[in-house]
């Protein structure tokens, strides 16, 4: 029988739900952190396998780098898109080379910006945006939104969106292009900078095997 | 009369504690008003832990600010000592904006300033009493150490301007080598280039471990006398119960406006953010006209709370 890992060694996870955070799951069991059991369905949100030293929590993608800074996980997986808008205090460990898609600016088809006017943008990542147009000397007022920016130009609300564009399509269908690409974004591999320190063993055997290193 | 401990918070304990600590070190208690003209935290406002100072006109028409910080005002308020040294410590109250917070807060922090001829032999004793202020907290502690002039001159051996010198160095706080290697590549850097600077940051871990790749990483980069400067630095540690605890990691950065030579932080098992920090902060002290040369450190207080809840669970 293989020897339990103490409590104090056992690596907290923060997966995000949804598909991403269970790609993220069979990358960690295959780089030896298995735990069978969050595969049945349940309701359940977390999940032990004491044996291989790791506990795993789904949480809202948006809240992963939350729980990583505030130290209830100790590694966790986030997009790109979030660290760059939050800013957490963590580290950045690796890049997943997964989840990919990137920042963009998106506006209806044929529209003709007026640079004499404040440009209007609709997003959920104000910081992001503010940062991009500031870099550019570009005076803009943000219109922060929670959901469904897409219809923002059609309705007149903004001039432009500044959101996560994966295929396109959903622009497409709402006759919105894609008239500048901010930064790609894929799924990282974050960690408390704390919680670094005390469990560096577990959270490099769990970098080497993602990397497909021996260690 | 007799205190008994029992009236004490915990946070009050810890404060007499380390007070104990720095007196028996040699250290004089310095005692500073809770105001300061705000002037003084708009000139120097990346130096500040968080955004954000609370202010008032007082009297006479004068902007003041509570204070955020407490080196600011020390710089400001002492005058230079040449070859002697000035061994002070604090225990105040700060007012700030705290991470996860929903406003300001009132923080208390200890700590001890030297100012005056900091040579080598006093950035070991501060350092050893960096690791004896944790050891006084937790037995479960890691003081993690860099040297910013090492890591200034390999960022600077890849970086073509400012912005790119500030995203590498936030990058590097962030243990990001990824992110570094793409900020190269976008400014047109040959393919390798950073591989000092990733290598130097990739080396961590207790000094016996690691030193010896420092001072290779170092030598190459033409930087020998830094890493000798952090091996003489760390040299008390060894052989000692601390060495262990004693961590070189370069991700440990600081703004080089600011800051230079030795920088450090301290962490405690269960707690997710650095309860100690400090350095040296020879190039604040240009900018403000002190000729003096200065190290620190401050432990933040309240941070310790997740101690006593988990004396509670």
């Amino acid at each position: 029988m293989e020897a339990r890992v103490s409590p104090e060694q056992t690596l907290n996870v923060a997966l995000p739900k949804g598909r991403l955070g269970e790609k993220v799951y069979g990358l960690f069991a295959q780089a030896g952190f298995p735990c069978p059991s969050i595969l049945e369905s349940s309701r359940k949100l977390i999940f032990e396998n004491p044996e291989a030293g790791v506990r795993y929590f789904w949480v809202k993608p948006s809240d992963v780098a939350i729980y990583v800074a505030r130290g209830a996980a100790d590694i966790g997986v986030a997009g790109k898109d979030i660290l760059l808008e939050y800013r957490p205090e963590v580290y950045e460990l690796m890049d997943l080379g997964i989840g990919k898609c990137r920042m963009a600016v998106a506006a209806p088809v044929g529209f003709r910006e007026n640079p004499e006017r404040p440009l209007r943008v609709a997003t959920k990542f104000s910081r992001i945006a503010r940062d991009y147009y500031g870099g550019m000397g570009r005076d803009i007022e943000i219109i922060h939104l929670n959901g469904s920016i897409e219809i923002a130009p059609i309705l007149g609300l903004s001039d432009v969106i500044v959101d996560i564009v994966e295929t396109g399509t959903t622009l497409r269908e709402n006759h919105l292009e894609v008239r500048e690409e901010i930064v790609p974004i894929s799924a990282r591999l974050i960690a408390n900078k704390s919680g670094f320190k005390f469990k560096r063993a577990a959270v490099e055997r769990l970098m080497a095997g993602l990397e497909g290193r021996e260690q | 009369m007799e205190i008994n401990e029992a009236v004490l918070e915990e946070k009050e304990r810890t404060g007499f504690l380390l007070r104990e600590l720095f007196h028996r070190h040699g250290f004089s208690r310095y005692r500073m008003g809770k105001f300061e003209e705000y002037d003084l935290y708009s000139r120097n406002k990346d130096f500040l832990m968080s955004d954000g100072v609370i202010t008032f006109t007082d009297t006479g028409g004068r902007l003041m600010a509570l204070k955020p910080d407490v080196t600011l005002s020390m710089v400001k308020n002492l005058r230079d000592c040449g070859e002697g040294l000035q061994k002070l410590y604090y225990h105040e109250n700060v007012y700030r904006v705290s991470a996860g917070a929903d406003g300001f807060r009132e923080e208390t922090q200890v700590g001890v300033e030297c100012m005056g001829r900091v040579d080598g032999k006093v950035i070991s004793e501060v350092l050893r009493m960096a690791a004896e202020s944790l050891a006084t907290l937790s037995p479960s502690y890691v003081l993690e150490i860099s040297h910013l002039d090492l890591l200034s001159a390999l960022v600077d051996g890849v970086a073509l301007d400012d912005g790119m010198r500030k995203s590498i160095l936030a990058c590097a706080g962030e243990k990001n080598l990824h992110g570094i290697s793409e900020i190269c590549r976008a400014a047109g850097l040959h393919p390798g280039a950073e591989e000092g600077l990733l290598a130097l940051l990739g080396t961590y871990g207790p000094p016996r471990a690691i030193l010896p790749t420092i001072r290779q990483i170092a030598a190459a980069n033409g930087c020998a006398e830094a890493a000798q400067s952090l091996s003489q630095s760390v040299a008390g540690f060894m052989g000692t119960e601390a060495e262990e605890k004693i961590w070189i990691d370069f991700s440990a950065t600081g703004d080089l406006k600011y800051y230079n030579g030795i920088a450090f932080k301290g962490f405690l098992w269960g707690i997710p953010d650095p309860v100690l920090s400090g350095g040296q902060y020879d190039a604040l002290m240009r900018r403000m006209r002190r000729k003096d040369r200065a190290i620190g450190f401050a432990v933040f207080l309240n941070r310790l709370d997740r101690l006593t809840e988990k004396g509670e669970k």
